[in-house]
Formats: C-alpha cells, sequence, structure tokens
C-alpha cells in the first residue's frame, strides 16, 4: 500500500525528515511514536503533499504510483485521508455542503456519479448513526465553534464519508477528555478493513489502548530508529522517549 | 449551495474565456449622432415622443450638468472621461415598437436566450415578469398582463411617461433630484429607458420583477433611468441584472433609481451585476457610476437594498435610504468582488429622520489580484430621529497580497437616544483553509470559491431564490485565476 523509501524533507530550508524508511500493507495499522519535534506532523504534511515542506529526497509509492509527484487533491481522490490535529474552521459554509463537495470530488475522480442533496443526507445519516454522531453535525458550519471532541469526531465523520485506502491520523488524541477519546477511537476501530491501511501517530501511549496497532515505530530526529509490535508503546510508557533521543543523536 | 459549485465547475469547462457574456449581437441600429450637447437632448425626447415639461426637465439638468464638478472624494483612480467621445443613444432598428413578443426581433430574443434570460412566456421563469433593456431602450417585457389585473404597473419608463404621466411627474426627481451628483444630472439630461413600477394601496406583487440590462452597441453610454412606487400596504420585489460584451475602450454607464415606500409599504430590490470588468489587464470595462436611492416616506414602510456587485472595471455607487416615516426600516446587503484591476467604492447611507427608525448594513468585500475597494458608509441621525438605531457589520477578505480594502465609515449622530453600531474585520484567506480543502479532494479554484462563498452567506441568502443560485456561481467565476 504505502512505502516511504529514504525520506528526507525540509521546512523553511531546515532539515525535519533525514531517511524514513517505512512499509504499511493493506489492512495493518501502525502507529508513529516519538517526542515533540521529532518531525511527526512533517511526515503526515509531507505526505499529503502540504505546500512549505520540501521533499529533498527519496520517494513515496502509494499502490505502486508516485504519490510525491501528485497535487494534494489528486492524493486525497486517490485515497489518502489526513486527520487533522487541528481542523481548520470555515465560516458560513455548513459542513453538509463541505461534506458533499468533498465526496463528490472524490467521486468525480473515481469516475461515480455525484450524489445530490437528498442521496447525500441518506448517506450522511447513515454514516452519523454508525459512529453514534448527532445530526447537529451536519448543519452546523464547518467546524466553528466546535469542541476540541466534535472537531475531532468531524474529522472521523469525514473519514467514514470518503472511505479512504490510506487514513493518517495526526495527533488524534490531543485535546481529547477520555470519553471523547473513546468515541473516536470506536470510529476508527469500525473503519478497520482489509483493504484500508491506517498510520496513527501520537505522543502517548494511551490512544493504542483503544486503536491497538500492528506494528509501532518510534520517531526520533527525523528517523525512524526503532520498530516492533504492540508492546514497544506499553515500554515507552515506562521508559520515556529519553533513550531514543539519546541513541539518535 | 454545494449544487452551484457544481454548475460553476460546468460553466467553466464549458467556456473558455471568464467573461461568458462578452459577445456582441449583430443588429441594425438608429444611432445619434456622436456627442453630447441641446440638441442630442432634444433628439432623445423626440425620439420618445415626450411632453414638453419633461424636455424642459432634461434641459435644466444637461445646462447644470454643464458646470458641475465630477465628485473626486473617492479612492478611485481613472483618466478623464471625454464626454464628446460617446454615443447617448443607441436603439435596435424596428418598424414601431412591438406590441407582443412575435414583433420583437428574432436576433434579439436569441440575446436575451444567450445570456440565460428567455423572454417568450412559456419559456420563461416560473413566477419572474422581466422587462429587457437593451442599449438604450426596452425591447419586451414579460407577464404584463397578469400584473395589470392586480392593477401593478410594470412597464419602460418611456411607456409609463406615455400612460402615466401623472404619477412619472410626480415621482420623478423627487428622491434623487437632477442636481444631486455629476453623474445623476448627466442621467437626468439624456436618460433613454429603464423601468417602471407601481403597485396600488395593498397589493402584494404575485411574482418577482426583474429588469434585465444588456449594453451592446460600441461608444455607447447606457443611462437608464428606474423609478419604483409602493403604494400604502403594498409589497414588491425586484431584481436588476446587467452584463455588457467585452470591448478594450472603456463604456459609461450611469444610472439612476430611485424608490418611494408609502405607510406600511415595502420595497425589496436586488441587483447582480455584472457588466464587463475589463481584461486581466485593466484594459477595457465597464464605468459604473450609479446613483441608487429609496425614500421611506410612510410611517412602517421598509426598504432592503441587496447587491452582488462582481463586474463593472469601476464602481461607484451607494444605495441608500431616507428615514422619513416614524418606524420605517432601512436595509443593505452587499457582495463585492473585485479582481485583476478592478476598483469599487461602494456602500450605503442611512438618513434616519422619523422617530424610531431602524437600518442594517451588513457588507462583505472580496478583493483579489490587484484590485482595490473601498466601502464607504454614512450613516446619519437627525435630532427628530428618536429612537433610532443602526448596526453596521462591514467585513474584508483579501486573497493574495497585491490587493487592498478600505473601510469609510461616518457617523453623524444629533440625538442622544439613538444607538449606532459599527463593527469591521479584515481577513484573508488562510493557506490552512485551502490546504484543509484541497487534502478532502477539493481543487483549489472550487476550495477559494468555497470559502468565499461561506463568507458572503449572510448576504446572498438575503438574494430572491431563483437568483441566489446565480450569485454563487458568479461568486466563484469572478476569482477565476485569483490564487495559485
Amino acid at each position: 500500500m504505502l512505502e516511504i523509501r529514504n525520506l528526507h524533507a525540509t521546512v523553511d530550508g531546515k532539515p525535519i525528515l533525514k531517511g524514513v524508511d517505512l512499509t504499511l500493507d493493506a489492512g495493518e495499522v501502525h502507529a508513529i511514536m516519538g517526542p515533540n519535534g521529532s518531525g511527526k506532523s512533517t511526515l503526515a504534511y509531507v505526505l499529503t503533499g502540504r505546500d512549505g515542506y520540501e521533499v529533498s529526497e527519496g520517494e513515496v509509492l502509494f499502490r505502486g504510483r508516485d504519490l510525491l509527484a501528485m497535487t494534494p487533491e489528486e492524493r486525497a481522490a486517490e485515497g489518502v485521508f489526513l486527520a487533522f490535529q487541528y481542523p481548520v474552521e470555515i465560516p458560513g459554509v455548513p459542513n453538509t455542503t463541505f461534506l458533499r463537495e468533498a465526496l463528490n470530488a472524490v467521486r468525480r475522480h473515481r469516475s461515480l456519479p455525484a450524489l445530490d442533496p437528498m442521496e447525500f443526507m441518506k448517506l450522511a445519516r447513515t454514516k452519523l448513526k454508525a459512529l453514534h454522531m448527532n445530526d447537529q453535525l451536519l448543519k452546523r458550519p464547518v467546524n466553528v465553534g466546535f469542541s476540541g471532541g466534535e472537531k475531532k469526531r468531524n474529522e472521523i465523520l469525514q473519514m467514514a464519508l470518503l472511505e479512504p485506502a490510506l487514513a493518517i491520523l495526526d495527533e488524534t488524541d490531543s485535546g481529547l477528555d477520555i470519553d471523547a477519546l473513546k468515541v473516536v477511537a470506536e470510529g476508527v476501530n469500525a473503519l478497520r478493513a482489509p483493504e484500508r491501511a491506517t498510520l496513527v501517530i501520537t505522543h502517548y501511549q494511551r490512544l493504542l489502548d483503544y486503536i491497538v496497532p500492528d506494528r509501532v515505530h518510534v520517531l526520533a530526529h527525523g528517523r525512524i530508529v526503532r520498530s516492533g509490535g504492540k508492546e514497544l508503546a506499553q515500554e515507552l510508557e515506562r521508559t520515556g522517549y529519553a533513550a531514543f533521543t539519546g541513541e539518535a543523536a | 449551495m454545494a449544487a452551484s459549485f457544481e454548475t460553476a465547475r460546468q460553466v467553466r469547462e464549458a467556456t473558455e474565456q471568464t467573461y461568458k457574456y462578452g459577445f456582441v449581437t449583430d443588429i441594425e441600429s438608429e444611432t445619434a449622432p456622436k456627442g453630447l450637447n441641446e440638441d442630442i437632448v432634444r433628439f432623445i425626447s423626440q425620439k420618445k415622443g415626450e411632453p414638453e415639461w419633461l424636455l424642459e426637465w432634461r434641459l435644466k439638468a444637461y445646462r447644470r450638468w454643464l458646470s458641475m464638478p465630477e465628485p473626486r472624494w473617492t479612492k478611485l483612480r481613472f483618466p478623464q472621461i471625454d464626454y464628446q467621445d460617446a454615443y447617448y443613444y443607441s436603439a435596435p432598428k424596428q418598424a414601431a415598437r412591438p406590441k407582443s413578443l412575435d414583433e420583437v426581433d428574432p436576433e434579439l430574443l436569441r440575446t436575451y436566450e444567450k445570456l440565460g434570460i428567455p423572454l417568450r412566456e412559456q419559456e420563461v421563469l416560473a413566477g419572474v415578469a422581466v422587462d429587457a433593456v437593451f442599449d438604450s431602450v426596452s425591447v419586451a417585457t414579460t407577464f404584463k398582463g397578469k400584473l395589470e389585473e392586480q392593477g401593478i404597473v410594470f412597464c419602460s419608463i418611456s411607456e409609463a411617461i406615455q400612460t402615466h404621466p401623472d404619477l412619472v411627474r410626480k415621482y420623478l426627481g423627487s428622491v434623487v433630484p437632477p442636481g444631486d451628483n455629476k453623474h445623476a444630472c448627466l442621467n437626468s439630461a439624456v436618460f433613454t429607458d429603464g423601468s417602471f413600477v407601481y403597485i396600488p394601496k395593498g397589493v402584494r406583487c404575485p411574482m418577482e420583477l426583474s429588469t434585465y440590462f444588456r449594453i451592446n452597441a460600441a461608444n455607447t453610454g447606457q443611462f437608464e433611468r428606474t423609478l419604483i412606487i409602493a403604494d400604502e400596504g403594498s409589497y414588491v420585489s425586484y431584481l436588476e441584472g446587467c452584463t455588457a460584451p467585452m470591448r478594450d475602450e472603456h463604456q459609461l454607464h450611469a444610472a439612476v433609481v430611485e424608490l418611494i415606500a408609502l405607510d406600511d409599504a415595502e420595497i425589496k430590490y436586488s441587483t447582480v451585476q455584472n457588466w464587463y470588468p475589463g481584461d486581466a489587464e485593466g484594459r477595457g470595462g465597464i464605468y459604473n457610476f450609479v446613483t441608487k436611492r429609496g425614500a421611506c416616506r410612510g410611517r412602517n414602510s421598509k426598504i432592503s437594498w441587496t447587491q452582488v456587485e462582481t463586474g463593472s472595471a469601476i464602481t461607484w455607487k451607494y444605495p441608500s435610504c431616507i428615514l422619513q416615516g416614524d418606524n420605517s426600516v432601512g436595509e443593505f446587503y452587499s457582495v463585492a468582488i473585485t479582481n485583476n484591476y478592478q476598483q469599487a467604492d461602494t456602500g450605503t447611507k442611512m438618513i434616519h429622520i422619523g422617530r424610531n427608525t431602524r437600518s442594517r448594513i451588513i457588507s462583505k468585500g472580496i478583493s483579489a489580484g490587484r484590485a482595490q475597494q473601498t466601502y464607504r458608509g454614512l450613516v446619519r441621525i437627525s435630532p427628530k430621529a428618536t429612537g433610532a438605531r443602526n448596526h453596521t457589520q462591514c467585513d474584508s477578505l483579501l486573497i493574495g497580497d497585491s490587493c487592498g480594502a478600505h473601510t469609510v465609515p461616518y457617523i453623524e449622530s444629533r440625538n442622544r437616544s439613538a444607538i449606532v453600531e459599527h463593527e469591521a474585520t479584515t481577513s484573508k484567506i488562510s493557506d490552512d483553509q485551502l490546504f484543509y480543502c484541497r487534502q478532502r479532494g477539493i481543487s483549489e479554484e472550487d476550495a477559494v470559491a468555497l470559502v468565499v462563498n461561506g463568507f458572503c452567506r449572510e448576504v446572498l441568502q438575503q438574494l430572491p431564490m431563483e437568483f441566489a443560485v446565480e450569485a454563487q456561481k458568479l461568486v466563484g467565476i469572478s476569482l477565476e485565476g485569483s490564487v495559485g
């Protein structure tokens, strides 16, 4: 599904990623953990093509194709989804309008007919129900006045609608209380599927109690310094990142 | 709302040029000699078979115009206009004034069809009556008969001068006197056509009334005059739309609109202005110098202006309300979009005279490219306007680094009991918003249209439903090429 080879990237001319290698197969959930400033969010933005994140070396193949050559919207249409750490507010645009625009853009790319408002509402309601979420979320302007939990739930709702092949969750647990965390994790688990790969980026182990990963990687100083099974997360919880930051330096 | 983006995309794909109304109709015209003098004023008046009083009114305005200075207090920059280098009358040639649509030149009907304004009654938008003005004259008015059944008069102003001279004489120039400003004065001297509406006492007009203005001839100014009178307890919703061919030289459009609302009457006036804005380098485009004013003469009357201004090289326009009647209400909702080298200096005036008068101003300005835009608004509370209230909300959105937005509020309060509020914001479309949309699969241009439509939503919601969708499309199209 996703093959990252020797990826180097800079932000404002400053090297952040210094040779990341990672392979993620369909049906798998991998977690990337690491201290603040290790390059976790940079990796998410490089994979989704954000301006200002320059790749200086290496390549990324997504389902065998050169991901880095695509525009952000092409990557999205091809099935790459990023759940944002800080979802963005768009005043005056109802959430339904935004979601339908996004879904229809992706459907057009896949040569599927666009959904009209009625068809869309029906689909959105089904997804909301499956995620135990409230209709009200659809009517309000995109993320405007949403609580931290609502914003993250809205990200999961979008993911459920867009049905990506690769989902990247960037610090989805930040700013959530334990109840909200459970709801979000439940949503992510409901979307686990043999054809889908998920990359969970997190600072803390606690999210991984609810979304149990197949593999855990530790990112420090722009490199993956260690990989292991889910027990690696628990080890980190006990020992902290100090050992790795030292190791990488 | 989403459907409109869908359509906007299709429109974009279907047309190579951004301005899709830029075609010219090949039609034989009758034109007055170039330039402006008393003989031209007489020529226009004679062409229209006007009564003596109106010719005198025009000549008086013309003489006054000669010595009036041009308003130069705006932020607009443009060269001196050569008034002698333009034609002041151009009309499609036809044997006599057509009595029905069957007699209208098919080429004209095709022009309006191309503009999306079919005039044959079986094809028109349900519930919308249209007066079509082509260059200097009105070529057709739909649904006239049906409206007459309720005593509603909806016709060209030239026709009203013949059929309802008393109403015209009583109200013409009563809200915007000829000497108001140089552009209005010129209009008073040479106005050629426009719409006239009279809604009788207690009648609620059963359909939207609309006028569609089209400039076709080259080097011709358009000077239309619209007069709407809502008698006691009546209601009307009126909409105007405008387009012009793409030409390299600037063309002058100086219109005057007067609204009169008597006791308990309400007028809702909406504009979707899409005159040719000039090309990306700032060549050509319409100079849009318009005076629009409404008088709430009666108690509990209400006048509401909604405008979506996307076209013209220069827009100079301040739709205003004179709130004379006690408890009368004035509203101004505006979206103005300027891209490339367009300039706009627009806003409103709310003049509170009666007691407990209320006004509300919501202005949304969007600037892109090298465009400059100014909101200029006056709120005046006179000594007798006890209990007057105003709320002004003025938001500017900038796209890119080379454009400008300016806000110039004038507040004059001479009554201690009045409450006047002014809020203003300036923001930019953020990279965060664009990336968020693009990460969800929405292209950059559609993302801009989405964010801008959200920004304007409060105003677009005020438009009659039939036109709100059109306006949303226009917002997207006007901003093409503004990012990336």
